[in-house]
């Protein structure tokens, strides 16, 4: 055994001598082995780190906000008669009216217009449940009195309290009261102001992408354009914001938290974006494709217009629809013009004031009640998946119709 | 019959019609770069016929709405760097690893699945970041530093710092990967041949090589930290604070831009047009750096002769 040792030690000792002697030997190798390795670690671990965090991210969103898609109901006493439309809250019992929700009580006339059969009775009826009540529920921090609070622990012991799927989420615009503010009035108000942007950048981008590469030469003025574009894409957006206010607002008087200025002020966000990849596009249409159009004698608007604009139309596309799902997620100019007013209900033309998705996330942010935060992540949640379908779609738009040359 | 000259005669004019139109589209960019500037710049001069230039840059104190208001912008100066300092800090080595282990070590497939998850990253809107800051981030690390009996403010630097960090870091990736393999492969085949190491060979060859593109990327990234606003908004504080400690709540120039447009102020007062002035500050300072970033990028694409980038 000892031995044996001995003979490996020997023999371990005999090879480093002759590696020493080796004209290439480097004392240093192996230390300069361990650096290299732990430098490939370091990278790994970076790129670790950013996508740890990405799933973190969502995942927080997602625990913060599932809940906020579904909504306690519970089942009470309800009287309707001439004096309950009159004072609504008088329809429920005194016991109950701290439980339920004061947005709820609004809709009995509406309940007693629709069946008049209900005059005069009291009906149980599953009614909206206070926010706090929700909360305390779902194990979130809650503001209720012990009172309310066994109450509602009996009630859930005698099967009167549900939760349901939360669709006045989708189906209302913000309101003052947690429960009763949904999503609506943000997602119309982005749709209009996003029809606005891309009416506006769409074809300007598109005809300024192939002015430059179609019909330009290249000469100062082209320069500039070039450059200026490229400057364009990195100004911050919040200066965009100084821009609308000073000139659409003040300058030429349109009305302010409208869709009209939210959707001006992005399409020039968005420029730079559609321009730079549609330019892409067109440049990777391959010259034979125009020298055949020349050849045939057809002008240069004949040959953009007939065959080089149809085959970028994929490339085009692709890029105008990520330059869609940034102006979707934009806050900072639209706060400037005044796109964060409280807006009930969803406006229903490009001149009302509206408000958007991010800044309606943006105004739930900064509520107080726990509730809204729990809708904020909801929104979050909606707006995520939007964003994510848009840029899957323009993915696959790209995977489908590239044509390889 | 003659068809071709008929065909021609009409497209003559139509050629002229789509020709100016065209051009006019390529107008309105120029305008709206003109646009941003002069739209700031023409409030910016109202403010200064009010307020003192010098005072603005070098006064320490901020102090709108009151009766004898006070336009020191260092404060906010100082607050921007801080939480650039702090989102640079944690987006310039993430970011350029990452783009190291995608170009340099990552395989194919890794790459092809990786890469997408980053701009993942870079699509999420702010106002997201912003909220997890505040929410999730913040309390953290009140709760962290407390466990050590160190105070820290709901507001810190810190939070907003670290996620606009993580915001940045596929700037910097994204741009430096794509740099990084527009380094020819006889390079890095070259020095391996001599005996150096992958990681000598990235650090001592292929990063001197992309240098130029690296530092544009982070300028591009440095401008990225000084423009956003949601994140600060929603997490940084109000309050003009001239300190270095970054657990302490600070403001930012575009926290006060915000803070000053929304609301019932009148519009031609010192209050709302210290937005402007604001605003035309950032619009120098980022407008430099981008125009450094890509006539950087820019060399390097002649040097290398790439027009992919």
């Amino acid at each position: 055994m000892n031995t044996s040792k001995n003979n490996t030690a020997q023999a371990d000792k005999g090879g480093k001598q002759s590696a020493r002697n080796h004209p290439f030997y480097d004392p240093t190798l192996k230390s300069r082995h361990v650096r290299s390795k732990l430098f490939k670690l370091f990278t790994f671990l970076s790129i670790t780190f950013a996508i740890s965090f990405l799933l973190f991210f969502l995942g927080d969103m997602i625990i913060k906000g599932l809940p906020a898609f579904k909504q306690t109901y519970i089942e009470v006493d309800v009287t309707y008669n001439d004096k309950t439309i009159k004072s609504t809250r008088r329809a429920i019992d005194k016991k109950y009216r701290k439980v339920v929700s004061r947005a709820w009580l609004r809709n009995i006339p509406r309940l007693v217009k629709q069946n008049p059969a209900l005059m005069g009775t009291t009906q149980p009826t599953w009614v909206l449940a206070n926010s706090q009540v929700d909360q305390y529920l779902k194990g979130h921090h809650y503001k209720l009195k012990d009172k309310y609070r066994k109450l509602i622990d009996t009630m859930n012991q005698d099967g009167k309290v549900e939760m349901r799927f939360n669709k006045i989420f989708f189906t209302h615009g913000d309101s003052k009261i947690p429960e009763n503010s949904g999503f609506k009035s943000a997602i119309v108000g982005s749709v209009l102001t996003l029809i606005v942007t891309m009416v506006v950048a769409f074809p300007l981008g598109v005809m300024t992408a192939v002015y430059l590469e179609e019909f330009a030469d290249d000469n100062r003025w082209t320069q500039l354009i070039e450059v200026n574009i490229n400057n364009l894409a990195a100004i911050p957006s919040i200066l965009f914001g100084l821009l609308g206010l000073a000139v659409f607002i003040n300058l030429f008087g349109m009305p302010r938290s409208s869709p009209l200025v939210g959707g001006l002020t992005l399409a020039l966000m968005t420029l730079p974006i559609i321009i730079v990849s549609s330019r892409a596009a067109l440049r990777s249409v391959p010259d034979s494709i125009r020298q055949a159009g020349y050849g045939l004698g057809l002008t240069r608007v004949q040959v953009v217009q007939d065959h080089v604009l149809p085959l970028a139309f994929p490339g085009i596309m692709t890029g105008s629809i990520i330059g869609l799902a940034q102006a979707m997620g934009e806050t900072a100019p639209l706060i400037i013009i005044g796109m964060i007013a409280f807006i009930p209900d969803a406006p229903g033309s490009i001149f009302e004031a509206a408000t958007v998705m991010p800044a309606q996330i943006f105004t739930w942010a900064g509520m107080p009640e726990r509730a809204y935060i729990e809708r904020t992540a909801a929104g979050i949640m909606v707006l995520i998946s939007i964003l994510i379908t848009l840029n899957a779609l323009a993915i696959y738009l790209r995977k489908k119709f590239e044509v390889k040359w | 019959m003659r068809p071709f000259e008929l065909k021609k005669r009409h497209s003559g004019l139509k050629e002229k019609v789509i020709r100016f139109l065209l051009v006019s589209a390529a107008v309105v960019s120029i305008l709206t770069t003109f646009g941003v500037l002069f739209s700031i710049l023409f409030e910016a001069i109202e403010f200064f016929q009010m307020r003192s230039f010098w005072y603005f840059i070098t006064g320490t104190e901020w102090s709108p709405g009151v009766a004898d208001s006070k336009f020191g912008a260092l404060p906010i100066f100082s607050g921007t760097f801080v939480i650039t300092i702090i989102a640079m800090s944690v987006a310039l080595p993430v970011g350029l690893g990452s783009a190291i282990f995608l170009s340099e070590y990552a395989s194919p497939f890794m790459r092809d699945h990786l890469k997408p998850l980053l701009e993942i990253l870079a699509g999420i809107p702010t106002v997201v970041y912003g909220f997890f800051a505040a929410i999730t981030v913040a309390p953290a690390i009140v709760h962290f530093f407390g466990l050590f009996g160190i105070h820290a403010s709901f507001n810190s630097a810190l939070a907003s710092g670290v996620v606009m960090g993580i915001m940045i870091i596929p700037v910097i990736s994204s741009l430096s990967d794509d740099v990084i393999r527009a380094v020819p492969d006889s390079q890095r085949k070259a020095s391996l041949a001599l005996g150096m190491t992958t990681s000598e060979t990235i650090k001592s060859i292929v990063i001197p090589s992309a240098l130029p593109g690296i530092i544009s990327a982070t300028l591009l990234g440095l401008s990225k930290a000084l423009g956003e606003t949601m994140i600060v908004v929603m997490a940084a504080g109000l309050r003009p604070n001239l300190s270095w400690n970054a657990l302490e709540d600070m403001t930012t120039v575009t926290v006060r831009i915000v803070d000053a447009l929304v609301g019932d102020h009148e519009f031609n007062s010192p209050d709302t047009l210290s937005a402007f002035a604001l605003g035309l500050i950032l619009f120098i300072v980022t407008l430099v750096l981008n125009v450094i970033s890509l006539s950087l990028i820019r060399k390097f694409k002649e040097k290398y002769k790439i027009n992919t980038l």
